[in-house]
């Protein structure tokens, strides 16, 4: 995602994040969980596959096991970076959905004056429903499936987009360049895209990376709630759902997955928050 | 003052309406047919088509959604297809547990993060702020049942200081029910302090700006008067919409918590409900959530204007 708004602003995007290097630690820090998580298990650093009852709930640093064992022998490691594609994909796969939805809701009602208080009170309506309990309703009339809740979750947050780019449709739409493009005849459409869209890149962005964010702590929730993917299917929350059997004996099955999830959303979110000043330094003093 | 109220309310009326249409079209986007989804492979033809009307399925949709709206309205969300019992009835006998552990963890969450964010606004930009909003970063970022799930392991099974989970024997008194609630909200808390401290923080950040502040300095006011009275006086205006804004999030976090707990409150029920396919009951807990959140953001929104002579709509 960095790589689109480095193309919209290379040289000064960079000067600015590298001002703060908080965020370029932080944006380093979940590309190395991101790496590692592809990269680790295809270079088969880690035995997935291999179970043995007698290495089960092996605790970390033993017997080669990394980060431990899980109940059924598997190195916990290699569970941790193959469960991480999951999640990920599900966050990434939310914030691209959920902005794709948002971006064109936010058009509509931010260009056309008699769409804008309908869209508007359902954008409202929609946010009144806490994004878990939504989430999860969603899922049980989907069904549980990774795809399922990639669509549930890009339900919840779409929103949270649209009401974005609604608001800055409607600031963009009155600036004399948007009238110039009327006045040459310029089709609605192109102006949507070309005019509007491409000028409040930043805000959508920064707000992507959030709901990637969110997103992931949604997942998380709704896994270890036992109501989100298929529970054979690894992610972290789901391996933190499993991991409460063996809560007094091997606490590590639940605080590694519940770790490199906290560590992945608050990377991204400071990351966030970073792109949000580096790309607006009017906020930036705000807050 | 009056013109603005008016808007306000009939936008609330047209988002609750939006919301109960949302929660009916969301039952009716269910593959299959409802009856037949919700008793479950081995029903015969003969139940399904008597659960079908017992549920209006055969009337034509436009008359199954007036039904469903008026119902609603009148306060009868349907009946649970687990408990046999109206929706109503089931989600009132697990009230109580969730209205007090959103409310102890609201206090919870004000206790941590007012202080902070006044202290971290008036040493803005030092260390202690950096590492104050840090933390209120990461205590967003840590999924609640892991905070849960360490307190639960460490704090009540190992040290014995709180109950590890439930909500007492059934005829616990009020303050042993109580009891049960002290580390789930402490955890829920901490989550939705973050949000608190930022907000706290900012609007601490706008006030230290203001003239007035500026001339109660110069009066030669002490510092600690100019930032406690002044300051924070006003500063406390905007916090309470914030209050609002965090309800939706302490319904999904008193979700997860409840299921940590094993507490018996309304999260906990509509993840039942959902491993059960008991629809009614998923469509009630949403509907009278979402109603919650709508009357309480319009709540938080009136206070703000009644304590801010400033503000004039």
């Amino acid at each position: 995602m960095a790589g689109s708004a480095a193309s919209a602003s290379a040289p000064g995007f960079f000067r600015l994040l590298s001002a703060r290097p908080s965020v370029l630690v932080a944006f380093a820090l979940f590309v190395a969980i991101v790496a590692a998580c592809v990269l680790l298990p295809l270079l088969g650093v880690t035995d997935i596959g291999g179970m043995s009852v007698r290495n089960r709930l092996t605790p970390p640093g033993e017997g080669g096991y990394l980060l431990g064992a899980d109940a059924f022998g598997r190195d916990l490691l290699g569970r941790l970076m193959v469960a991480g594609q999951v999640s990920l994909g599900i966050g990434l796969g939310v914030a691209l959905l959920s902005s794709a939805a948002g971006i064109w809701i936010g058009l509509l009602a931010g260009f056309f004056k008699r769409l804008d208080t309908p869209l508007s009170r359902l954008i409202d309506a929609m946010m009144a429903f806490p994004d878990i309990l939504l989430a999860l309703s969603l899922v049980a009339i989907f069904g549980g499936s990774m795809g399922n809740v990639i669509l549930a979750l890009s339900i919840v947050y779409t929103p949270r987009i649209a009401r974005i780019v609604r608001a800055s449709t409607l600031v963009i739409r009155e600036l004399p360049y948007v009238e110039a493009a009327q006045a040459l005849g310029t089709r609605t459409p192109t102006i949507m895209i070309t005019h509007v869209l491409r000028n409040i890149m930043s805000p959508i962005l920064v707000q992507a990376t959030f709901i990637f964010a969110y997103a992931m702590l949604a997942e998380a929730g709704l896994s270890f709630l036992g109501v989100g993917v298929d529970p054979t299917t690894p992610t972290w929350g789901t391996m933190v759902n499993e991991g409460r059997q063996f809560i007094d004996n091997a606490f590590f099955l639940i605080l590694f997955p519940g770790l490199i999830i906290a560590a992945s959303v608050l990377t991204l979110q400071i990351a966030g928050d970073g792109l949000r000043d580096a790309l607006d330094p009017r906020l930036a003093k705000e807050t | 003052m009056r013109s603005y109220l008016v808007r306000r309310l009939v936008g609330m009326v047209v988002v609750i309406f939006l919301v109960l249409t949302i929660a009916f079209v969301l039952v009716r986007l269910a593959p299959g047919d409802p009856a037949s989804l919700m008793l479950g492979p081995d029903a015969t033809p003969e139940e399904v088509d008597a659960l079908r009307i017992r549920l209006g399925l055969d009337q034509p949709i436009i008359v199954q959604y007036l039904t469903f709206v008026t119902n609603a309205l009148r306060g009868d969300l349907g009946t649970s297809l687990f408990f046999n019992q109206s929706v109503t009835s089931v989600l009132a006998t697990r009230a109580e547990p969730s209205i007090f552990l959103a409310l102890f963890s609201l206090l919870v969450a004000l206790v941590i993060a007012t202080p902070i964010g006044i202290w971290a606004a008036y040493r803005r930009g030092s260390v202690g702020d950096q590492m104050s909003v840090t933390s209120a970063m990461l205590a967003a970022s840590v999924p609640s049942f892991l905070t849960g799930l360490i307190f639960q392991r460490y704090l009540a099974t190992d040290l014995g200081w709180f109950p590890v989970s439930g909500y007492g024997s059934p005829d616990a008194d009020f303050a042993e029910r109580m009891r049960h609630l002290i580390l789930p909200a402490i955890t829920l808390g901490i989550t939705n302090s973050a949000l608190i401290l930022r907000f706290t923080r900012a609007s601490m950040l706008d006030i230290l700006g203001e003239d007035y502040i500026r001339t109660a300095r110069s009066k030669g006011m002490r510092e600690r008067r100019v930032v406690l009275r002044h300051a924070l006086k006003n500063a406390g205006i905007p916090i309470i919409t914030v209050v609002g804004l965090t309800f939706a999030l302490l319904v999904s976090g008193a979700v997860v918590t409840e299921r940590v707990f094993n507490l018996p409150g309304m999260g906990n029920l509509v993840v039942n409900a959902v491993l059960r396919r008991d629809y009614p009951v998923i469509q009630g807990t949403l509907i009278v959530v979402a109603a919650l959140y709508v009357l309480v953001n319009l709540a938080t929104d009136l206070l703000y204007l009644i304590l801010d002579k400033r503000v004039k709509y």
